[in-house]
This record gives C-alpha cells, structure tokens and sequence, in this order.
C-alpha cells in the first residue's frame, strides 16, 4: 500500500524522527524519545505535524443547516471565529468520526477530521449533502501543533494576534503572503495553537517555530499526553460499534437542538441506559496496559482496554476501557483488575482528565 | 562490562562468562525508553530461548528471552525501580538477571560481539 507523506517528511527524517505507518501516512513516532518529547510539552512547548488530518471546507447559503443535521454538538452554539468538538454519527449511534468545525465566517466553516477517517468521512458527508452547501477536502493544506506553556510566547513572534485568542477561537493570519489558520486548541491538555495552510508557508514556519523553543514531537508523545488528559482516540477508543453515549460523549450530544444523524438511536439508548461505559482507570500495581487487555471486576471478566500506557507524568499505569454497563456500578471506584501478561493487577476506577498541573510527579 | 567479554543472542540480549543477563545496546535503542522491567523470580529454571523476562516501553512491551538453559540464580533490583538503567548502562548497571547456565557448551552456540554487530546491519537492512 502506498504510504502518504505530509510536506514535512524530510524534516522528520532530517530531525532523526522514527517514521511509522499511523492510518497510511508516514509520521515520526518520536525524535528525541516519547519521555522527553512528553515532558517538553508539559514544562516547555513541544511541535507536532498534524498535516495528516484532514482538512475540510463547508461553505454555502445551506452549509449551517447541513452541520447542524450531520453532527451531533450544537452548531448554534458557535459565532464566527469559535469552534467546538463534535461526532459524526451513524444513525445507530455509533460513531464515525470525532472531529471539531469551526465557523469561519458568514456560511463558511471548516473541519479538521481524523487522518485514519479521511476515506470514511468525506463520502458520509457528501452523500448527505444538499444543494445549496459545498464540500472542498483541502488534501494539500498542512497542519502544526504548537503546544505547551510556551506557545503563546513562541507564537507571538509569528503570529502578532496569538494573544488574543481564547480557547477553542480560530482567526485568519497572514504570514509570509500567505494565509493561515490558528486555532487555540489541541490534544495535549496544555495551552496551544494549531495551524493551518498552505504546505511551503508552513515549512517555512516549522524552523522559525523551532528556534523559538518547541522540539519537534512524534505522535508517541501526542499519544501519552492526550491519554493523561482522556482525550479519545478513534480506531482505539470509539468506532462505529461503539455509540457515542458509551463513549462517554454525551456532553456532545445535544438532544434539544433537533433533528441530527443517530438522534433517535441515542434518544432511545439513553433512555434505556447504555449496555456499556467508557471508564478511566489508573493501576494500582505495576505494569503497563496495553489497548486489548482484559478488565475484570469482582473476579468477572466485564470489559477491554481500548488505550493504555505509562503516563510519563503521573508514573503509572493508566487508561479507557469498556465495561458492560449492567456488571460494574456508577460509583464503583474500587474492585477493578487489568490482565497484563496473565497477571492481574488492581486498578482504580478514576474519571479523567487524570493529569492536572497538582497531580504532576515529574 | 566490555561488550567484546560477551556473547549475543539473535533476540539481542547479551550473557557474561558468569551468567549475567542483560539486553545488547542496539536492542534498547530499538525498544526506546524503558519504563517497567518484569524480572524472573530467583531459582527458576528456564530454557534456552525461554521468555524469561519483559521489558517495556511507553509504546511496546519486549520478551526477553533466556539465551541459555539455567536457573535463575539472581536478579537487578535496581533496574526495577529505575527502568531507564536498561537505556543508560546496557552493559554495567541495565543487566537483568543471572542465570546458572546448565550447560557451560552452550556458550559457544552464541555470537561474539563481533558477529552480532554484523547479524544486526544485516537483519535489519
């Protein structure tokens, strides 16, 4: 299978970056190791190349109302220069992709979609489509992630109006002639901005981000950080057998805003009670846990590890799991193992976000 | 330890004259950062080419396995609390365990130094 490259390939290579296949693209998994990367993103600022996600423009007299139908957060919630998370469902419930849209302005909104769900997503879209709105993936734009305590400070030296906006806000820069996105967000629990644009404006601002002080990360590093935070992965944590009420995502799914794809399946699923949860769970002895790993509760098999790891931060084992809904109670906190390698070690039942700046041991 | 005193295995962990089991420089750069090692327990007899113990990773978890036949005579405590000793001293403080080899002949079947750094360009190029 031909394997996709972002524009910043040679850069990864350049860098010493461990190149890996992450849903067909070629991404670096670490540069200088994921413990270090990690720590530079939650003292420091840490650069991620995010170009491999996908880019779409919604645009059209009929673009809001089309959102508003497909995805399951409030689209009236947002004004132009804000963003929200948000699912795509099927109309099980089950979730085909999570994704953020941001209104760029009058009938003009932008997604950013999962890599792994670029093929999936675009064809569920536009076979809803009305007329009246228009469906544009920018498959050549590039992305970076600038995160950490340092980025406002870093981006100010790039981008003059970094400052100035809030959390989830997005705005049009120009840089260098050309023109770009940022976005304060991202998937690390630290403050941070992602960009978006034009490939050769971006490897233009990936070394001048570089000198100002972030290091280059890899996607090991963007996984330890996002799982501290419970942040879900799609293809580990949700997929379309999963709903996104036993995901754990209600809060994005806004009932009261009408009609939407799989309201009526989730409608029906909360009213019931979903037949599984997504829980957290920190161990309580040691190990790692691993993505498929058994989870038992009073000695009964009751679920399995969608994402695990060492948490760099905390020094522990920790992660998501289904667990049947029905064999462990709301305010179980207690009682749960993990089998890792055919030991069990106890574990906690905790919600995330698991890291707080308090909770640091590092 | 001078890694030219040792013998390798082809699944990168290295043995000392005396038994003592560690992984080759080459294997922990590979594997990355160590963050939990899983010894043998003390007297336990394993074969050669037998898990005999787990190393792990922030993204992967690595069997390591017995490069002879032996008993478990002893194990590094140190490299439980601190994994990363398996990164930052491969041949000295990063050993893991010791074995009492059952037969001293099957130290011969192994690599020198010498030819294990040729399997490693070969087998991974």
């Amino acid at each position: 299978m031909p394997m996709y490259k972002t524009p910043f390939n040679e850069f990864h290579k350049r860098g010493g970056g461990r190149l890996i296949d992450f849903g067909g693209w070629q991404m670096p998994v670490q540069f200088a190791g994921i413990l270090a990367e990690h720590r530079a993103v939650r003292e420091r600022a840490g650069l991620f190349d995010i170009s491999h996600m996908g880019q779409v423009s919604v645009s059209g007299p009929r673009a809001a109302e089309f959102l508003q139908a497909v995805t399951s957060n409030d689209l009236t919630k947002l004004s132009p220069g804000r963003g929200q998370y948000s699912l795509l469902c099927r109309e099980t419930g089950g979730v085909v992709d999570d994704l953020y849209v941001y209104e760029l302005g009058a009938e003009k909104f932008f997604l950013i979609v999962n890599a792994s769900r670029r093929g999936a997503d675009l064809p569920w879209l536009r076979g809803r489509l009305p007329g009246g709105a228009e469906i544009i993936e920018l498959s050549e734009a590039a992305g970076l992630a600038l995160q950490g305590p340092d980025s406002e400070k870093i981006a100010l030296e790039f981008i003059p109006g970094a400052a100035g906006l809030e959390k989830n806000q997005i705005m049009e820069c120009a840089w260098q002639g050309a023109k770009l996105l940022v976005a304060r967000t991202g998937y690390t629990g630290e403050d941070g901005f992602e960009i978006f644009g034009d490939a050769a404006a971006l490897k233009a601002l990936y070394p001048r981000i570089q000198a100002a002080g972030a290091v280059p990360c890899g996607l090991g590093a963007r996984d330890t950080l996002r799982l501290e935070m419970g942040y879900r992965l799609y293809g580990n944590d949700l997929d379309e057998a999963h709903s996104a009420l036993e995901a754990g995502l209600g809060w994005v799914v806004k009932f009261d805003k009408g009609e939407f794809v799989g309201r009526a399946a989730l409608l029906g699923e909360k009213e019931r009670g979903p037949a599984r949860r997504m829980i957290g769970f920190k161990l309580e002895g040691k190990g790692v846990p691993r993505h498929g790993n058994e989870v038992l509760f009073d000695g009964k098999s009751v679920g399995t590890v969608t994402s695990g790891t060492f948490s760099p931060s905390l020094q522990v084992g920790l992660g998501l799991a289904y667990v049947e809904a029905a064999l462990v109670p709301k305010d179980a906190g207690k009682g749960l193992a993990i089998r890792i390698h055919d030991r069990l070690v106890p574990a906690a039942i905790q919600a995330p976000p698991f890291y707080s700046k308090l909770s640091a041991v590092l | 330890m001078n890694p030219s005193d040792l013998r390798f295995a082809k699944t990168h962990e290295w043995i000392a004259v005396d038994g003592t089991v560690g992984l080759s420089d080459h294997a922990q750069h590979e594997i990355t950062d160590v963050v939990f090692v899983e010894l043998p327990k003390a007297g336990r007899a394993v074969k050669a080419g037998e898990g005999a113990s787990v190393v792990e990773s922030v993204k992967a978890a690595f069997d390591v396995y017995a490069p002879v036949a032996g008993e478990v005579a002893a194990v590094n405590p140190e490299v439980v609390s601190n994994p990363a000793l398996v990164n930052q001293s491969p041949y000295e403080k990063g050993w893991l365990f010791r074995l009492k080899p059952a037969d001293p002949a099957e130290w011969d079947g192994l690599m020198t130094h010498e030819r294990y750094q040729e399997f490693v360009k070969t087998a991974d190029h």
